[in-house]
């Protein structure tokens, strides 16, 4: 579950990004956060891996107040958090494999759990026996995909993507989006912020409309 | 839960495959460790081989007791009772005023010896003493100037004490050297440090998004300075190796020159290890200084 109260994020030379958000993101619900640009909708998903720690206001995931989690328990959380970023920010110079492979060498599973873990995920997303490729071979689409392969080799509750189709075509957009679907389907709590609504609407998401940091605009209400 | 060990092997072997992947600049950083490290290495086994040869050349320095011209034989046995149940004598000669003035006649003195009409020669015990520690020959000649029945003590260690200072200073300038080359080192592995974390930005950022904590993060760096010390170490004893290899030739020559035997020694199994340690070490504070001036500005 996340829960935003209230929540404020003001930057120095008083830029307010966000102006006291709240809402509630029940566990397997399927959000779509939408806005123009500068609504704040990177700032609110930063938020919940504590990238980002709100200037004012409470941000709660499963019941936790991680605005104030100390330093040292932030990896904790976001090991239980799946994170697809708009720059799939995969490492070039490493193999798919030991790209996905990367949460499971920071969790400390035995090798060969991660290996099949690994294989699982890259099957997730439609890259079965890519996993010796470099990602400098695979289109942009592909390197999405490893990298929410990435997200999800851990099988995280929740799975938090800010803009994950801004750089891809239609036709790869559309599949990143039916991924997305796939994985609430089985249950995780995804939250993607977009341009695109209309990527999302055949699967009839619940709707959170940011602007100029406050929320204009929420389906389930 | 990965155990201590794993967590150490995996950052050791994330590290050496960070080594392998820069096999030139790998090589040029151990080139430069090493060689900084190969002159205190160096000048130790130096010192440690003068010791060695000092110690062979010139033995244990003897003390020499001469007794009271007329002291009896009473008296005598009495400083022999006393030589043997002294911890500091290792052992010990009894010389009697006959048999020295045996050994006199036999030098070539005979003619003047032949002038007097008695042995002017005094009874004299030569003891050599326990250990090679200089005080306590010293300790040992005052006591036995106490005892009765003594006329003279002689003791001649200027020279072993003369021998201990040179090679105390000796020592000294090595640990000198060994510091300001290791600092040297220091500063080499944290630079090298330092380019890592600026060609590593991206892993590490990436890493902290996935929940790597900081430990997970450093260790591979750590293990990385380690690793380029103790190839460094492993530069400069080659080297010192090599060096006593071409040197043992003409050292051997020369000692034969002054009719002594005399084989030049590297460095043993224990001192290896120590280099090899101090270079691990050294490379370990290199890179535990850069990581917590250059890393903790990306983990905060």
């Amino acid at each position: 579950m996340i829960v935003f109260e209230e929540v404020v994020k003001r930057y120095p030379g008083d830029y307010v990004a966000l102006a006291g958000v709240s809402f509630e993101i029940r566990h397997g619900e399927l959000v779509v956060l939408s806005g123009h640009s500068g609504a704040g909708k990177s700032t609110l998903l930063k938020m919940i891996p504590v990238i980002e720690r709100p200037t004012g206001g409470i941000v709660r995931i499963n019941g936790e107040d991680v605005s104030r989690l100390r330093a040292g328990a932030i990896p904790y959380l976001r090991r239980n958090l799946g994170l697809v970023l708009q720059e799939s920010r995969l490492l070039f110079d490493r193999s798919v494999f030991d790209n996905v492979m990367l949460p499971l060498a920071i969790t400390g599973h035995p090798p060969r759990d991660a290996a099949r873990r690994v294989g699982a995920a890259l099957d997730r997303v439609g890259l079965k026996g890519r996993d010796k490729e470099m990602p400098a071979g695979l289109s942009g689409g592909e390197q999405q995909r490893v990298a929410i392969a990435r997200a999800i080799v851990n099988r995280p509750s929740i799975l938090i993507a800010d803009e994950p189709t801004a750089h891809l075509d239609s036709a790869y957009a559309g599949e990143i989006a039916s991924l997305f679907k796939s994985f609430n389907d089985a249950g995780v709590t995804v939250l993607v912020s977009t341009h695109d609504e209309v990527l999302f609407a055949a699967y009839r998401p619940r709707r959170l409309v940011l602007g100029k940091g406050i929320l204009i605009g929420d389906s389930a209400c | 839960m990965l155990s201590w060990m794993q967590v150490h092997a995996r950052a050791a072997s994330h590290a050496m495959r960070r080594l392998a992947l820069q096999p030139l600049g790998t090589l040029l950083s151990a080139l430069v460790v090493g060689i900084a490290l190969s002159l205190p290495a160096a000048g130790y086994v130096f010192l440690d081989n003068v010791a060695m040869l000092a110690r062979g050349v010139s033995g244990t320095p003897e003390i020499s007791i001469f007794m009271v011209q007329e002291a009896d034989a009473a008296a005598v046995a009495g400083i022999e009772r006393r030589l043997r149940g002294d911890a500091g004598v290792a052992s010990y000669r009894h010389v009697s005023r006959d048999e020295a003035l045996r050994q006199l006649e036999r030098s070539g003195l005979g003619d003047v010896l032949g002038g007097l009409s008695a042995n002017p020669l005094p009874d004299a015990f030569v003891v050599t003493p326990r250990g090679e520690d200089p005080d306590l020959y010293e300790v040992l000649e005052t006591r036995f100037r106490q005892w009765e029945g003594v006329e003279h003590v002689q003791l001649d260690s200027a020279w072993v004490k003369r021998l201990h200072a040179l090679l105390g200073l000796g020592q000294s300038a090595v640990l000198l050297l060994a510091g300001l080359l290791g600092f040297a080192l220091v500063i080499v592995t944290f630079n090298t440090i330092r380019l890592q974390i600026m060609t590593q930005r991206q892993e590490i950022d990436v890493s902290r998004l996935l929940g790597a904590t900081d430990p997970f993060i450093r260790r591979p760096f750590y293990w990385f300075g380690s690793l380029q010390g103790i190839l460094g170490g492993g530069v400069a004893l080659g080297t010192v190796w090599l060096s006593v290899h071409a040197l043992s030739a003409p050292v051997e020559s020369l000692a034969t020159t002054y009719g002594a035997v005399f084989v030049l020694s590297g460095p043993g199994l224990v001192d290896s290890i120590a280099i090899l340690g101090f270079a691990a070490f050294l490379g370990w504070l290199g890179s535990a200084i850069s990581v917590r001036r250059h890393l903790a500005e990306r983990l905060r």
